[in-house]
């Protein structure tokens, strides 16, 4: 028989109470529903949508794109625009290297030298990006266009050659894509080195390493995760932007992102155009992948 | 500091038998630290000897920590001169020093295992592989932690990563070891089981060590010789039964195990003891060699453990001393009874009395006579009331 006393009133043991335990077993489901709606609504289902269509086949006439199960479809764009796919890969590369070398100094120096003014300096790093991108990348055309103040400047003292120009070379893709993405490279990195305890620094100098042999065997093995964490975050978006292409760049260095968006607002052709973002989708999952292979899966938690 | 450096004149000052024919290893040549314009150490001699297990001990705050840093080359002084082993190191890079040191928290390289850890120092050397691994096999046998030579230091418990921060020391034979607060993050139980081992290894592997601590049973336990330090200052040096029996200070009394001490009047001497007088007129006999010199007003100091009470009948003499008052607190303890005793003077002595099962066993309230050996009574100068206060607030953390 069901007695309505309190759990703590009563002295022998019971069978525990339906409607709590009910209630104990749904709860991280019904707290996770928001979440999960979410996720489904808009990453599973446009996820779906998007390799549907790649199995999808165009009437160029019409417009009207139907199911026809054409798996050609991926090998065939992949081939087309092999080209693009290889300029934003060494785009990415570059500019991500690029983010590596200028944010370690900046990342270590905040970290170990920082002090009590650590979140000053931060925050003083992040503060040309509270800006919106594309307007960032629009005053970076404005700077470098042949006929802005710096271009000007240089011509008129002649300290360039005639001719010599950098906006919609591949030099000013690359540079506006370092710019833009410095911050998902200069935090993870200021992550990792800030938790590695000075003292091992000390212990490492104590142990008879110098400097040099302190930073190749201490400090660069620590930073490890971050390094990688932030190649992640700076060379995946990288990899498929395009405003910086769009903005700064030429006709004849065209990147992938570039390329989607055409073929999505200009063409008209979606199965082309998912085609080539389930690729790129598909080289990310790879890095990531190949990340939590080499350095666990807990490790991408601490940095994303 | 007088009788910092005159280890030949100053009894206090002398190294254990044996230890003074041996080469001074490490010698602290007026060395003066300031940081935002306060000295942390101030004007330091010191000089630890071959073999020795030397503690610095004192309060937070005492200049300790920057000592061993500086030795360590982490930090450089402002002034003065560091030698170690004969050569001037006082601005030399750490990792030229023939130093290691066990840090406070043990500073593990967390990405590599326990080999490594221990192999760091040895593989900055030539030397070869196979010698680097019997080296580091031999160091992990003598702090116990065989077979461990892959588990990471995440994996370690606490006393396991300290026995690895120690070989990873010790593996290098430095001239000397440095062990900043080692104990520290250790419970209790643990810390006593590795003040015995540590004093093991030590007698084994015959390095120098120099041990900083602010716990001074720790300090007492394991050193050859230790320095009560206080405000960037050596107050007290010599064997801890020296320092303990004949602190230098009234800091070095109250800081090094409990004292009672009676405020008195120097009166005279009368033999080889001196004459003090406390405020109801009774007068304490203490050794003029304990004596602080040219100053009149001192504290008279004993140990509890050396005060026996009895009922009455016992006359002060040259080789006596005797106070009377009335049990206020009595406590069992366990391994002894300990009382609060108010005298006259008006000053609470506390008396530790063994629980041996024989002597008198009073209650609160009973009148009763203290009495203890001239022997084991000491002088010190009064601190000033600025210097008590201090040290209230220093107990207090």
């Amino acid at each position: 028989m069901e007695q309505s006393v309190p759990a703590h009133h009563s002295r022998s043991v019971k069978p525990p109470r339906h409607r709590g335990l009910w209630a104990k077993r749904l709860a991280p489901y019904l707290l996770s529903l928001p979440a999960g709606l979410w996720l489904a609504l808009l990453f599973l289902v446009p996820l779906f949508l998007m390799l549907s269509e790649t199995l999808k086949s165009c009437s160029p006439a019409s417009g009207v794109c139907t199911m026809t199960w054409n798996w050609g479809e991926l090998p065939h764009t992949v081939n087309l625009y092999r080209t693009q796919f290889i300029t934003s890969l060494l785009f990415a590369l570059f500019a991500t290297v690029i983010d590596l070398v200028i944010s370690f100094p900046i990342a270590y120096w905040i970290a170990f030298y920082g002090g009590r003014r650590k979140n000053f300096f931060l925050i003083m790093l992040l503060v040309p990006f509270f800006v919106s991108f594309v307007i960032r990348t629009l005053v970076w055309e404005f700077i470098l266009s042949d006929n802005g103040f710096l271009f000007s400047f240089l011509h008129h003292h002649h300290l360039v050659p005639a001719g010599f120009h950098v906006l919609g070379t591949s030099v000013a893709v690359v540079a506006g894509l370092a710019y833009n993405y410095l911050p998902f490279t200069a935090l993870p990195l200021y992550v990792a080195i800030e938790r590695i305890d000075h003292r091992v620094l000390d212990a490492a100098h104590d142990l008879y390493a110098n400097r040099r042999v302190a930073f190749m065997k201490v400090i660069l093995p620590l930073t490890i995760p971050g390094i990688f964490a932030a190649f992640l975050l700076t060379f995946i978006p990288a990899f498929g932007d395009y405003i910086n292409q769009e903005i700064l760049g030429g006709t004849s260095n065209t990147m992938i992102g570039t390329v989607i968006q055409n073929s999505f607002l200009v063409n008209a052709d979606y199965p082309a155009g998912s085609s080539l973002s389930v690729v790129l989708l598909a080289i990310s999952l790879i890095g990531i992948f190949a990340y939590a292979r080499v350095l666990g899966s807990r490790t991408i938690e601490e940095y994303l | 500091m007088s009788g910092t450096l005159g280890l030949s004149e100053d009894e206090r000052t002398r190294a254990p038998e044996g230890l003074t024919s041996r080469k001074v290893v490490v010698c602290f040549d007026h060395v003066t630290k300031i940081f935002d314009e306060a000295p942390a150490v101030d004007d330091l001699n010191l000089e630890i000897h071959e073999g020795e297990f030397f503690s610095l001990l004192g309060p937070s705050g005492c200049g300790k920590t920057t000592s061993l840093r500086m030795l360590g080359g982490f930090e450089e002084p402002t002034s003065g001169r560091l030698l170690l082993g004969g050569d001037d190191v006082t601005y030399q890079a750490p990792y030229r020093r023939d130093v290691n040191t066990v840090f406070q928290s043990y500073a593990l390289f967390p990405h590599l295992d326990v080999f490594e850890n221990v192999a760091f120092g040895l593989r900055r050397q030539k030397i070869s592989r196979a010698q680097i691994k019997s080296k580091v096999s031999e160091m992990l046998e003598i702090v116990d932690l065989p077979n461990f030579e892959r588990r990471r230091p995440s994996q370690l418990s606490g006393g396991q990563q300290q026995r690895v921060a120690l070989a990873r020391a010790l593996v290098n034979e430095p001239t000397l070891l440095l062990l900043d607060e080692p104990m520290s993050a250790l419970d209790a139980k643990l810390r006593r089981q590795m003040q015995v081992e540590l004093k093991r290894i030590q007698a084994r592997v015959g390095i120098t060590f120099l041990y900083v601590t602010h716990d001074q049973e720790e300090a007492m336990t394991m050193s050859d010789r230790l320095a009560v330090m206080r405000h960037g200052k050596i107050e007290g040096i010599g064997s801890p039964k020296d320092v303990y029996d004949s602190p230098s200070t009234e800091f070095v009394a109250t800081f090094l195990g409990a004292s009672n001490l009676l405020a008195g009047t120097v009166t005279g001497t009368e033999g080889s003891c001196s004459l003090v007088r406390l405020s109801d007129g009774t007068t304490l006999r203490v050794p003029t060699s304990r004596t602080p010199q040219g100053v009149g007003a001192i504290k008279v100091g004993v140990r509890p453990e050396k005060i026996s009470l009895v009922e009455s009948g016992v006359e002060a003499s040259n080789v006596t001393n005797v106070l009377t008052g009335q049990v206020r607190v009595s406590t069992f303890t366990g391994v002894g009874n300990q009382y609060l005793v108010a005298t006259p003077a008006g000053v609470e002595v506390t008396v530790y009395a063994q629980n041996i099962g024989h002597g008198v066993v009073p209650r609160s309230g009973d009148q009763v006579t203290l009495t203890w050996p001239v022997e084991h009574t000491f002088a010190v100068v009064p601190m000033s009331g600025a210097e008590l206060e201090e040290q209230v607030d220093e107990g207090e953390l």
